[in-house]
């Protein structure tokens, strides 16, 4: 709903005569009216939800007109189930493909947070359609694209599909001068590091903490220090927010503090002032800085909750363990910590995160390690976690070490029963399962891990590692920064094997117009976090670029767990 | 009808919207439309082909008129009235010369696409097992997992479970998006006839054992776990599974003796701390907080005594210190705390000793709000110096801090922490007579 929240909200919908509002539940709907409009993602439990009321309503004996609205399309799972249920005579349905939500200057979003577990976990290719109608989209809109780089499985299919569509397309604006030169595809499980890392740029840990909602969050009491919650919708409107979202956490609370001086300097200068230009400050200035205050008080009040709730579960034992697991010592100390955390009972996903995020810097854990772990995180949270375990296994999250021999065995006796096309994508899947866990290598061929002598100099920061404390440069940013450079992949194959291979390069044979060199459209599947964001940012900041975010849906390490 | 094969083909051939170049048959023009509405609105009865000439009108909020399947009835005047005006847009593709019968025919890649843009399309044609699985070829090889699954469910409706199985066994991405959609659709018998033929006995298993989760009533629920101890898991996922089985077991004897205790309303601890949720489903180390909570003293013998949850589900010492402790610092059972960590050693010399680490006894304490002395009695066990100086001056221990400054003999800490503590009090007199002592060789 919120995505609609964001276009048209209750009091638009009912200047159009929408009588009532109501949210899609198991309960039947109580109304007069003779026109029932569904609005419904494509989900069969939604669709049958609308059949069970349907149904009802037949059997009462009402006879409503019914229409349903697929967002951002239909699929032919639902037109089964209204088949199945009986009820596909008595509705009409329709599609909106409503699928870029601009979230911020600079991010796009397509509000589908179920792509990474459809995709990766289920390897149901759905949305794929939809992601290349959307970038069908851009390029007709602000394209032409003169050149694409991708990496990743999904990158590669949605880029074949979009190339399909665009030249079937009869939008012809080869002669327009395109304001978004490079388009950068990247898939989610390319860097699943990143994702799993704690956030410490504001805009991040205000995610954590609080979750942020398609560009807006939900401040309770305790920050707005009175008794309401408070939607607040966060994006480069909100002066305070824009000022301080990209900045790691240590230097939030300095520049608030410093705002909140310079705040009070103007609220000073009222004293001086005689009548005339009272008025003035009044009628033009004073709305201003009111507004800036609550923004002010409202941050600092976030800040304060979120340094509460971090110190209460020791959130620097959390961040100095996770510092380790990258770099990639004090294995042990790592593992105990991991092992308190279960048994205290803290959080399931907390623990969980931390267990994967072992799991991928060690390319796995040991057997003894895995099997003991697994049956303390079962008892701390529930057996019924054998279905995660299981699930996270297969995305490769959280494994075992297998010997090679092993897995040559397995592809093998696998190939044998596979005619050859499988067999070569069999053997990309085992690959697959082997490389997720390259990290180390990676790391060190791509310098991810900053060798700084002395202080990380936080305030002044000198590349994109600081939005994780100087501890580490997120890879996916990295690899954006590298191909960029070298315009495509050369002197990187090494590290596009390591990553499971399935980069691409397309570039394009006109003439490319400088101005459009600097925008560069940067397309996550599966998700992207605040931190990427942050760092893409900066990246752009350095090199005179503009980046543009297109995602699957804004993501975080939770988000990423809990589906 | 009484045309030569050439009209009819000609007729069929050309674009409908195009107007007919046979000059001198402008009033066979409207016979022509006449009859071939009729056959239009005839054929709905027999196939649904021609819903390929309705063109889904998106943003007028026309209603697309759906024709009736086969199988439902609805009167012919019905589908007459039904067309709608149609606006028609050039159809791509559209195959000259080559129909076989009266429907459109798109060869697969054509349908495939229709199908990608949402467009409405019979596959019914496809019959022959080569054509429906080249249908599905392109399918795959388009990307679409919409239209995938799509053609999977046309295949799943026409060809025996048997044939579908064999083939998609060599089709590992159509393989996938079947199971997935069986799994939304809920075709659980289907499923695991799928996972059994495909030699998955793991998937099977995990799908099986994945259903208990609709299960709400926890008998039943019970019941089917113990079906699923048989099931091929890995050796120590079937251990899991058992545990689980055991576990929902003594939670239920548990909760239902506990019930009847509380309402009975005799015993002390449910009358001080009623209980605030049910036992059940709940994890092993919750259960066995509760155990410790409400039934810590209970024998070996009981289903509810924490030792003996402890010996069945083999939990390790270090957990259950922890719980053990939480529970009785929660109930500020301090002699309990004290017994859980002292044990006799063979001469007799009572020891405390912990499986944690003392600085995590400590923590707990402080969280449950133990009074200083106890405080200070466990943080005096902490051996690592820093660690325990760090906890003194958090949890305002100060004697524990003047101690242990007096021991590492700094005497600058000394003077620091005494401004710390409370003017005239106890401790400042103690540090006072400390640092006046002659007999301290201190180092600062």
């Amino acid at each position: 709903m919120s995505p609609l929240d964001r276009i048209a909200n209750v009091s638009i919908l009912k200047q159009h005569d929408v009588h009532k509002l109501y949210k899609l539940e198991k309960k039947p709907a109580r109304s007069s009216s003779d026109q029932l409009c569904f609005l419904l993602r494509p989900r069969l439990a939604s669709v049958r939800l609308v059949a069970e009321l349907i149904n009802a309503d037949k059997a009462a004996g009402r006879a409503r007109k019914y229409k349903i609205i697929f967002s951002p399309q239909k699929f032919y799972t639902c037109e089964l189930v209204l088949e199945e249920e009986g009820i596909y005579g008595d509705v009409t349905w329709d599609e909106w493909s409503f699928s870029l939500l601009p979230l911020d200057n600079d991010i796009i979003s397509m509000e589908l947070p179920e792509f990474f577990r459809d995709y990766f976990l289920e390897g149901d290719q759905r949305w794929i359609n939809t992601v290349a109608q959307a970038l069908q989209l851009m390029n007709s809109l602000f394209g032409p694209f003169t050149e694409t780089y991708g990496i990743g499985r999904c990158a590669k299919m949605v880029h074949e599909l979009w190339r399909d569509k665009a030249e079937e397309s009869e939008v012809d604006n080869m002669d327009r001068k395109p304001e978004i030169g490079h388009v950068f595809l990247i898939d989610r499980d390319v860097d699943y590091v990143t994702a799993l890392c704690s956030q410490v740029v504001y805009e991040g840990l205000v995610d954590d903490t609080f979750r942020i909602k398609c560009g807006s969050v939900d401040f309770g009491p305790d920050v707005t220090s009175s008794d309401r919650s408070i939607k607040v919708l966060l994006n480069s409107q909100d002066k305070v927010f824009s000022e301080i979202r990209n900045e790691h956490f240590s230097n939030v609370f300095g520049l608030l503090s410093q705002k909140a001086r310079n705040l009070q300097a103007q609220y000073d200068r009222r004293r001086g002032m005689d009548i005339k230009q009272m008025k003035n400050f009044v009628s033009q200035e004073l709305k201003g800085l009111k507004q800036e205050h609550r923004l002010l008080s409202l941050h600092i009040g976030a800040c304060e909750s979120i340094m509460k709730k971090k110190t209460r579960q020791d959130f620097q034992e959390l961040l100095k363990t996770e510092h380790a697991l990258l770099e990639g010592f004090d294995i042990r100390e790592s593992i105990n910590f991991i092992e308190e955390h279960i048994d205290r009972q803290v959080t399931p996903i907390e623990s969980l995160r931390i267990l994967c995020l072992l799991s991928i810097t060690e390319n796995g854990l040991s057997p003894k390690d895995y099997r003991s772990l697994k049956t303390q995180y079962m008892q701390s949270y529930g057996p019924e976690h054998l279905l995660t375990f299981h699930n996270l296994k297969y995305l490769g999250l959280l494994t075992e070490q297998v010997s090679g021999e092993t897995l040559t065995a397995m592809e093998n006796k696998v190939s044998k029963l596979v005619t050859d096309k499988a067999a070569e994508k069999l053997s990309d899947a085992f690959s697959s399962l082997a490389r997720k866990n390259n990290f180390r290598a990676i790391s060190k061929k791509l310098g991810l891990i900053p060798r700084g002598n002395g202080e990380y100099d936080l305030k002044v920061p000198l590349d994109m590692a600081y939005v994780f404390s100087g501890a580490y440069v997120p890879l996916s940013c990295k690899i954006m920064e590298q191909v960029l450079e070298r315009r495509g992949w050369l002197g990187l194959e090494e590290v596009a094997r390591l990553l499971g291979g399935h980069e691409f390069v397309t570039a394009a044979e006109e003439p490319r117009s400088p101005a459009s060199q600097q925008v560069i459209l940067a397309v996550f599947l599966g998700g992207c976090t605040f931190s990427e964001v942050a760092a893409l940012r900066f990246l752009g900041r350095e090199r005179g670029l503009r980046f543009i975010i297109l995602t699957t849906a804004i993501t975080n390490s939770a988000r990423l767990l809990e589906s | 009808m009484n045309r030569t094969k050439g009209d009819e083909e000609e007729y069929w051939n050309s674009s409908k919207f195009k107007a007919f170049t046979f000059d001198d048959e402008d009033d066979e023009l409207s016979q022509l439309k006449e009859s071939k509405r009729a056959v239009n609105s005839l054929r709905d009865f027999v196939d649904d082909e021609d819903d390929d000439d309705l063109e889904r009108v998106n943003w007028s909020g026309e209603p697309v008129g759906r024709r009736t399947r086969p199988g439902s009835f609805q009167s012919l005047s019905d589908a007459l009235s039904d067309v709608p005006p149609k606006s028609y847009a050039p159809e791509l593709g559209r195959p000259k010369g080559e129909y076989r019968d009266y429907s459109n025919d798109w060869s697969p890649s054509d349908t495939v696409r229709r199908l990608r843009k949402g467009k409405v399309c019979s596959l019914e044609r496809f019959r022959s097992l080569q054509d429906k699985l080249q249908l599905l070829e392109e399918a795959v090889s388009m990307h679409d997992g919409n239209v995938i699954t799509a053609v999977l469910i046309f295949l799943k409706r026409t060809l025996s479970k048997e044939i579908l199985f064999r083939e998609l066994e060599v089709r590992q991405v159509a393989l996938r998006h079947l199971i997935h959609f069986l799994k939304e659709i809920g075709d659980q018998k289907l499923l695991l006839d799928l996972f059994r033929f495909l030699d998955r006995t793991e998937e099977l298993a995990l799908s099986h054992y994945r259903e208990h989760l609709n299960i709400q009533d926890p008998e039943k629920r019970k019941e089917f776990l113990k079906t699923c101890i048989g099931l091929p898991f890995s050796a120590e996922d079937s251990a899991h599974i058992q545990d689980h089985y055991t576990l929902l077991e003594r939670q239920i004897i548990i909760e239902a003796n506990d019930r009847h205790l509380e309402s009975a309303g005799q015993t002390e601890i449910f009358r001080k701390h009623p209980r605030k949720a049910s036992i059940l489903n709940m994890p092993l180390v919750t259960t066995l907080f509760y155990s410790c909570f409400y039934h810590y003293t209970e024998a070996e013998g009981t289903f509810s005594s924490p030792v003996n949850l402890k010996k069945t589900f083999k939990i390790p010492d270090k957990q259950y210190v922890l719980t053990a402790l939480a529970a009785r610092a929660k109930l500020r059972a301090w002699h309990d705390v004290d017994a859980l960590f002292t044990t006799k050693n063979w001469l007799g010399y009572t020891k405390k000793r912990a499986p944690i680490g003392f600085h995590r006894v400590v923590e707990i304490l402080h969280k449950n709000s133990a009074p200083v002395q106890i405080l200070q009695e466990y943080i005096n066990l902490v051996e690592d110096v820093d660690t325990k100086l760090n906890l003194a001056t958090k949890f305002k221990c100060h004697d524990v801090v003047i101690d242990t400054c007096r021991d590492l003999k700094d005497r600058q800490q000394l003077l620091a922490y005494r401004s710390k503590v409370d003017k005239g009090s106890a401790e400042e007199e103690k540090i006072d007579a400390i640092l006046n002592s002659s007999q301290i060789r201190w180092k600062n």
